[in-house]
């Protein structure tokens, strides 16, 4: 069936030690798709992603990728399966260059960019690619979190407020790199607070609440939605 | 005879290359300590007795299976590397989840049986093991006549550092290896099937060990309490040059040992102490050791 989700979350629950905080998540994402969720700080959205990935292990319910179970697999095994993952904190490696860190994630499948395509992509990190990672600025180290997993071959990749804390013209930059990751058909989960980033290049926008998914609606109904929002998320 | 300050050239460069063969031993000891301890967070106990397990393999090797000096170099250190995966995976990797004294505490309780059984079996005292016949003699320098064998172990372990540190600096593998010392979490959310590169992180040091342990026997005698003689020491080195520190590790391990040759010169009463005063003074000026990172 050509129209079966690629990603595809049905029930999930999860918990932080004894704190229960996902609460029955539903989520789906088609190939191709830019998928954004939004949410109050500590409504679950990290919390989703990483219970995705199996950072987080302590779970339960279905999460399939192409139909195959994720929830089962080892940690190394998920990202194995095709997904790439850029945490919040970016997670670049102090003792390794950028070279390094962005030679560090194994390949998973064909397909992914080469090389030389990253570095035509962030011209930045072509030319500081034997510094140390995190002497980068915030902005190159982002670029450098995501252009990591591009070279992977991953089929969709999870982002984690990839704009926070960055300098608006750096934010125009990587909203043109998802929307020519998307040209190339690349699947995107996207957390963002960043509504007029996320207008540009979400599909579709889920909303989420104290860790469960309140409401999911396209991207092109945001501006008509804006009072609902402002009221959901307090801004 | 030429002297300076007073002591004669001979003793003194004797003392220096004494001190230079210990240092060899500390380097390689201390760099598989803070290879362990760094990825693994595991404060490995079992060090000594991993050292002495690599001479007892040369020794009974030899003994048992007529098998010589050159090819107990290659196999001691792959049996002690097996013996510490199988300990690995069956003992140490449960603790990962809690407080690293257990670590400590297990590897500490199995340096002990090992000790205990080795010295039950074969009693304190400590066994000769002959130099290879190629690395027997002496060659004069001019200044000082050197064993070739004391020679051979200080031109070995340096290869087997620098060997080791471009492993961990400039392959793929170090790089998996340095990454997951950071965040082993996001690694292995990378992909890297993190819990093997733990295994073949001991599996390493422990070689490590083993290969220092059959370059030691025709030196120091096998005895099943060589390890514990030096463990202590090796510790010392480890914290001075800061804990999980490879690169401290080399080169606090050749620098004490020196150190430790002069003291013995200049003022022998202190030369069991020297390192531990060292230490000392580094803890209070540098806590996280010389070449460590401040946490």
């Amino acid at each position: 069936m050509s129209n079966a989700p690629l990603l595809e979350v049905r029930g999930l629950n999860a918990w932080y030690g004894e704190s229960h905080v996902l609460h029955g998540v539903d989520l789906d994402i088609r190939e191709g798709e830019t998928v954004t969720l939004l949410g109050r700080n500590g409504a679950g959205k990290t919390t989703t992603l990483r219970a995705i990935m199996g950072i987080l292990r302590h779970r339960e319910g279905v999460i399939r990728l192409r139909g195959k179970d994720l929830l089962s697999l080892p940690l190394h095994k998920v990202a194995q399966a095709g997904i790439g993952y850029v945490p919040e904190e970016r997670g670049i490696f102090a003792s390794l260059s950028v070279s390094e860190n962005l030679m560090l994630p194994p390949t998973v499948s064909d397909g992914g960019m080469s090389v030389e395509e990253i570095y035509t992509l962030f011209p930045n990190l072509h030319e500081r690619r034997s510094s140390q990672g995190t002497k980068l600025s915030g902005g190159e180290q982002q670029m450098l979190a995501i252009a990591r997993v591009l070279r992977t071959g991953a089929k969709i990749i999870l982002l984690d407020e990839p704009t926070e804390g960055l300098a608006p013209v750096i934010v125009q930059r990587i909203g043109d790199v998802l929307v020519a990751l998307k040209k190339r058909g690349m699947t995107i989960l996207l957390v963002e607070q960043n509504f007029r980033f996320a207008k540009k290049v979400a599909d579709r926008f889920y909303l989420m609440e104290d860790g469960r998914m309140v409401n999911s609606f396209p991207g092109h109904e945001l501006d008509a939605r804006m009072d609902e929002l402002h009221e959901v998320l307090g801004v | 005879m030429s002297t300076i300050f007073g002591i004669p050239t001979p003793a003194l460069y004797g003392q220096i290359l004494i001190g230079l063969i210990n240092g060899s031993f500390y380097a390689m000891l201390s760099l598989g300590l803070a290879v362990i301890f760094g990825l693994l967070r595991v404060i490995n106990f079992a060090h000594g007795a991993q050292y002495m397990l690599g001479a007892f393999a040369a020794y009974l090797l030899l003994n048992w299976l007529g098998i010589n000096y050159w090819l107990a170099l290659v196999l001691a250190p792959l049996v002690v590397g097996a013996v510490a995966v199988v300990i690995e995976r069956t003992m140490l990797s449960r603790l990962y989840g809690v407080d690293h004294l257990y670590g400590l505490l297990l590897t500490f309780g199995l340096a002990l049986i090992l000790e205990g059984a080795f010295r039950y079996w074969f009693g304190a005292a400590g066994q000769p093991y002959a130099a290879p016949s190629q690395l027997t003699g002496a060659v004069n320098l001019g200044f000082m006549f050197m064993p070739i064998y004391r020679g051979w172990v200080v031109i070995a372990s340096l290869v087997v550092c620098i060997g080791t540190w471009l492993l961990i600096e400039k392959t793929r593998l170090g790089a998996y290896l340095r990454a997951a010392t950071e965040n082993a979490t996001l690694v292995q959310a990378f992909g890297v099937n993190v819990p093997l590169l733990l295994t073949l992180t001991y599996g390493l040091g422990a070689a490590l060990a083993a290969l220092a342990g059959v370059l030691a026997a025709p030196i120091y005698q096998v005895s099943p309490l060589m390890g514990s003689n030096l463990i202590i020491i090796v510790f010392a080195v480890v914290v001075v040059g800061g804990m999980g520190s490879i690169l401290g590790a080399i080169v606090t391990g050749y620098v004490l040992g020196v150190l430790e040759g002069l003291t013995k010169v200049f003022y022998p009463e202190a030369s069991s102490i020297v390192i531990f005063v060292v230490m000392a003074i580094v803890l209070l000026v540098r806590p996280a050791g010389l070449f460590g990172r401040e946490e």
